[in-house]
């Protein structure tokens, strides 16, 4: 177990460099705890695969260094570097079985006979695979495989982090509930650090305590769940975490006040800098209300999803996302809106102004 | 429910009906004709049973053709498996040498038989021959017109030289198929090499390689034309595999009842070892 740390870290699969979009990995700090679940969160593409490679050891970073427990392991191998890493499909050994593919990462390492038994029966145990260890393991179905690329990663108790790359995109939706709350309670049980890579913004919210948003080979943003809901520090985090998204509008930015639609739109933050090129106001569709006066918008659209209904309206600087709880009348033809103040946000070049 | 009986859609199968009794059923029967029957020509046939079945089944020489055959058979599929498999693995991944190297691997592949023997036997003759002159300027007494040793290692040689890129391509093929995820999921488990082979691409290479084994026996157990080329059979009979024997005895003899008979046996025993072969690897893939 270990407490890991990131500094500086940029990659590019390029041999030259010349511009922000040849690297994979933008200067990337990290700081992770020892025993802390966290979750690697962002599109296809955006680098978190690159990130959770080069942590493992798979890829060697072209600039900057890892360091597990203050150790720098930059150069080191995975085995070396003790850590387990479980892959977007199952990784099965065809030929062995069940036991024997459990117990191949520490026959690898030479540990006794007595000890490898234990330690299989143990992660066999918890991931309820016991009744299917004698079997051939390429007969299993995709969530059987899945756990056994897991049990191998599991087995080990000396590895310093666990990585998951996206290991639930092969398993029915059903299972992939069950699997995650696996995932959960294992962390809870053997506290060792883990590190999730998904897309799936549900995925991330349930499994870590800390999620890290990643864009374009950056991290923009690491907080806990209700910090990325509530306080978006990016643009990217307000569209790409919450269903539906932020609503990021134009707006501009005067003696410290956001002006929108010709009126001064009121906000907890104090704004100290103004000198961005693109300046805009981000609120949430859960933070809008209908009210008297305010905003003036026409509706264009109600979309009633059950719990509540999603409202599509139109001003001036473009469309605002509105949601309501099931039970709220919604006028027709025009209206007018409020924000939260508490939840609304000024952003300078799609960063959060404060 | 009102179903319309037409029959006239039997039309569109009468081509392959020809087709396929013109090019195996026809020529097959006519060979199961003579294989029964006595005939002196002029469309002469008399009722001769299971005579020369029994005949080519008691006969030294269909033994000793046969034994040759499955010893070269079993040699060159002995070289020709492991070294196909070798030179896949070490075959570049990716860049220019890819091209390179599947270009270099196809070319035997690409020459006409008859070719291949006429090029070996021009090559390994000892006295102006690259490979037979070489081969004698170093001390080797090496004579593959008269020496049934060197013409036994010129026919496997050259067998190696022509039908190794097969193995090459396939194996190399099954090899591209396998998820980087398993190459970084065995070395995270601290696999050794050997260990990265033995569990994971001879499994992955399962497939490509029985469909390998089931071609490179077919073709080197009816192999005719190289060594026809090369050797003849020669020297004696040393090299006198089946189809040659088979050939020699319908048109060199023009014993067509007895040398039917022994296409027949000839053709049943591939069959039953490809049968046997293909049950064999096929069965835990049926398990699974």
């Amino acid at each position: 177990m270990a407490k890991i740390t990131l500094k500086k870290l940029s990659h590019s699969y390029l041999a030259n460099q010349n511009n922000d979009s040849d690297w994979a990995l933008r200067g990337v700090d990290i700081d992770w705890k020892d025993g802390g679940a966290y979750a690697l969160l962002g599109p296809s593409g955006c680098g978190k695969t690159t990130l959770l490679n080069i942590i493992s050891g798979l890829l060697k970073p072209t600039e900057g260094e890892i360091l597990f427990d203050d150790k720098d392991v930059t150069t080191l191998n995975p085995v070396e570097r003790d850590i387990a890493q479980i892959f977007q499909f199952p990784v099965i050994y065809d030929t062995m079985t069940v036991y024997d593919n459990l117990a191949f990462p520490l026959k690898n390492r030479g540990l006794s006979d007595i000890e490898i038994d234990s330690k299989v029966k143990e992660i066999a145990e918890m991931l309820e695979l016991s009744s299917t260890l004698n079997n051939r393991a390429s007969g299993l179905t995709a969530d059987g495989k899945q756990k056994i690329s897991l049990g191998r990663g599991l087995v080990r108790s000396d590895v310093n982090v666990i990585m998951f790359d996206e290991p639930l995109t092969v398993i029915d939706p059903h299972l992939k509930w069950v699997l995650r709350s696996k995932l959960k309670e294992l962390h809870q049980k053997i506290n060792r650090t883990m590190i999730y890579v998904t897309h799936d913004q549900i995925e991330a919210l349930t499994f870590a305590d800390q999620v890290v948003v990643m864009h374009e080979g950056q991290i923009v943003q690491t907080g806990t769940p209700v910090e990325l809901f509530e306080k978006p520090k990016h643009t990217f985090v307000g569209h790409f975490i919450g269903s539906p998204g932020m609503n990021i509008l134009p707006c501009e930015i005067k003696n410290g006040q956001i002006n929108f639609e010709g009126k001064v739109l009121p906000t907890n933050t104090r704004i100290k800098k103004t000198n961005f090129s693109k300046t805009q106001v981000g609120i949430r569709p859960e933070f809008i209300n209908f009210s008297n006066d305010g905003i003036q918008v026409k509706i264009k659209r109600v979309s009633d999803t059950g719990r509540h209904k999603v409202v599509d309206t139109e001003c001036k600087s473009g469309n605002i996302k509105v949601l309501a709880s099931a039970s709220t009348e919604i006028p027709t033809g025009s209206a007018h809106i409020s924000f939260d103040q508490k939840y609304t946000y000024a952003y300078g070049d799609n960063w959060i102004i404060e | 429910m009102n179903k319309t009986f037409n029959q006239k859609a039997w039309y569109f199968v009468i081509p392959v009906f020809v087709l396929v009794a013109f090019n195996a059923a026809v020529p097959l029967m006519t060979v199961v004709n003579y294989s029964f029957q006595e005939t002196f020509g002029s469309n002469v046939f008399a009722w001769e049973g299971t005579r020369w079945f029994k005949e080519i089944l008691h006969s030294e020489r269909f033994h000793a053709s046969l034994g040759r055959q499955a010893i070269f058979t079993f040699i060159i599929l002995l070289i020709q498996l492991p070294l196909g498999i070798f030179i896949a693995l070490t075959m570049p991944k990716k860049g220019w040498g890819v091209p390179v190297c599947l270009i270099l691997m196809s070319m035997p592949l690409l020459i006409p038989w008859n070719v291949v023997g006429a090029m070996w036997n021009i090559f390994a003759l000892p006295d102006i021959g690259f490979l037979g002159n070489s081969l004698n300027s170093i001390g080797f007494d090496y004579n593959f017109t008269q020496q049934s040793g060197d013409a036994w290692f010129t026919t496997v040689l050259m067998d190696v030289w022509h039908w190794t890129s097969l193995v090459v391509l396939l194996s190399y093929a099954g090899l591209n198929s396998i998820q980087p995820a398993y190459y970084q999921a065995a070395e995270i488990d601290g696999a050794s090499r050997w260990d990265i082979f033995r569990y994971i691409e001879l499994p992955k290479m399962k497939k490509v390689l029985t469909l390998a084994i089931l071609l490179r026996f077919m073709d080197s157990f009816m192999i005719y034309t190289e060594p026809f080329v090369l050797t003849g059979g020669g020297p004696g009979n040393a090299t006198n595999f089946l189809s040659l024997d088979l050939v020699k005895m319908a048109l060199g003899q023009f014993d067509l009842g007895p040398a039917a008979a022994m296409s027949l046996i000839y053709f049943l025993i591939v069959l039953l070892i490809c049968w046997i072969f293909y049950s064999l690897m096929m069965k835990n893939e049926a398990r699974t």
